[in-house]
């Protein structure tokens, strides 16, 4: 299935082969202005990927299912905001994996090649390595893997990585009605947002703006807001998203560190017995 | 109180205690290698232990609630022997003195020196953070009950908890490899007389009534 370079793996101390050179960086650009909410996105993904949630309930808003699951890696969000002049705003969000730059969930994965960025930028969980253990879900930063309860695996979206390595746009991309959703180099997808994002300021919407968060590195995914001062209007899109320091804490200098105490420690107790000896409680008469 | 003793020899651990301490042990190796499994990938090839990855994070979290409670027991029976006494604090002042194997200036001691009483206390916090901040990243059963940001602290303090433990574990078991003599009260449940008398006087005379 796999066939584009990997650049980056989980639990994985070594390079990944580099010899192809890097591959050039994809996005999607889902601009929320154009969205109507369809959801032929969310059909597509389960088409494509051959997904099936379970029949849900309605909750009296119009999102369905309500959240993300192992079986649907694409949700709409609908948030009701009424703005400052008493105006509502109905802001739909397609809520999914962002594709960090610097992804959380693979930094803190223990598993060796559980989850895997390729040199397109494409963050992809691989689930035969997975082993359940959840700690993509403390390491990112979007709250987007979830793990399934018949298998225990992690479970996202892929940017149908399968079909990009074909040359194919992802299926959410190629289904959406209103061009809202688009897919091409990360470069292109940039000019495409921010050149979208001067059409809204122009007419009438200040605050427009393009979520490509620095906080990540940047994502693969990224949204064109018509109000890009409060991305927490859109169903609490985090307006600066990072990888929390607990995870950086726990997944970073910690590794090495008590690695390499717990070696001294046995180092240090073989070496005393070398230097010192062993202590031996004398019989009767011996003295000390 | 005096003891009989058959074989000249002076009863540490009953029968009862040598299993408890054995059983929490060899839980604490599968524990150690399946954790450090999970906290560095040098350290993965040890979920092979437990048979492999998704077997190591399925039985990790069980067989740390067993040896939580089978080492429960063990803070019950050690609670009182392991308070701290002035003359521990006497004795914990010729530190330097017991390392470097000049034993002749420690002062007397009862059951255990400062230092096996501050480990009986470290592994006693250990065991408490580590069941704890287990629980919140127990997966399937327990962390979808608690926030993200929760989870991510608990991840820290269960790796630090537990890198703290494993260091002790790993002084624990040299100083029993380094203080000849005391290997045998774990294993075979006595010491010698001259060991008692020689690490222990006070336990030594309470235990025989040898004023000696």
């Amino acid at each position: 299935m796999q066939s584009l370079d990997v650049q980056l793996r989980s639990a994985t101390t070594t390079a990944s082969p580099q010899a192809r050179g890097a591959g050039q960086p994809v996005a999607k650009l889902i601009d929320i202005s154009k969205c109507i909410g369809c959801k032929a996105c969310q059909v597509a993904c389960m088409q494509w990927n051959d997904l099936r949630d379970d029949i849900g309930t309605t909750v009296g808003v119009y999102d369905n299912p309500v959240d993300l699951t192992d079986q649907s890696w694409t949700v709409m969000r609908f948030a009701e905001v009424q703005r400052a002049d008493g105006n509502l705003d109905w802001l739909i969000r397609k809520d999914g994996c962002m594709h960090c730059e610097d992804p959380g969930c693979l930094k803190a994965c223990p598993a060796p090649g559980a989850i895997v960025k390729y040199s397109n930028g494409i963050v992809d969980f691989i689930s035969e390595n997975c082993i359940g253990c959840g700690y993509c879900i403390a390491g990112c930063p979007f709250n987007i893997p979830r793990i399934s309860k018949k298998d225990n695996k992690a479970y996202k979206c892929t940017l149908c990585s399968d079909r990009v390595a074909v040359g194919l746009e992802p299926a959410c991309v190629k289904t959406c009605p209103t061009g809202a959703i688009m897919f091409g180099t990360k470069d292109d997808m940039v000019a495409r947002g921010v050149k979208r994002v001067n059409d809204l300021k122009e007419r009438g919407l200040q605050k427009a703006a393009l979520y490509d968060p620095a906080g990540v590195g940047g994502t693969h995914v990224m949204y064109v807001l018509q109000h890009g001062d409060t991305p927490e209007a859109y169903s609490g899109l985090p307006a600066d998203p990072k990888i929390s320091p607990w995870v950086s804490l726990w997944k970073g200098v910690t590794k090495p560190l008590l690695s390499i105490g717990i070696g001294l420690a046995i180092l240090g107790g073989f070496m005393h017995y070398v230097t010192r000896g062993p202590k031996e409680a004398h019989d009767e008469g011996d003295k000390a | 109180m005096s003891v009989a003793m058959k074989s000249g020899d002076v009863p540490r651990y009953t029968a009862n205690e040598r299993v408890n301490h054995w059983a929490v042990a060899l839980l604490f190796i599968l524990l150690a290698a399946s954790g450090l499994a999970f906290f560095h990938p040098a350290f993965y090839f040890l979920s092979w232990l437990l048979g492999g990855g998704p077997w190591a994070r399925i039985l990790h979290p069980f067989i740390g609630v067993l040896m939580f409670l089978l080492f429960l027991f063990m803070i019950l029976r050690y609670w009182n022997d392991n308070k701290i006494q002035a003359y521990d604090r006497e004795w914990g002042k010729h530190m330097a003195d017991f390392i470097n194997n000049r034993d002749a200036a420690l002062p007397p001691i009862d059951k255990y020196n400062i230092g096996q009483k501050q480990f009986f206390w470290v592994q006693a916090t250990c065991m408490f953070l580590l069941i704890a901040s287990g629980v919140v990243l127990w997966r399937p059963y327990f962390a979808a009950l608690f926030p993200i940001p929760l989870i991510r602290i608990a991840a820290v303090v269960h790796a630090a908890a537990g890198f703290v433990l494993i260091i002790a574990v790993i002084v624990h078991v040299y100083a029993a490899i380094w203080v000849k003599g005391t290997i045998r009260a774990m294993v075979r449940g006595t010491v010698t007389h001259a060991w008692a008398r020689h690490h222990h006087p006070l336990w030594y005379r309470r235990i025989t009534g040898n004023t000696k």
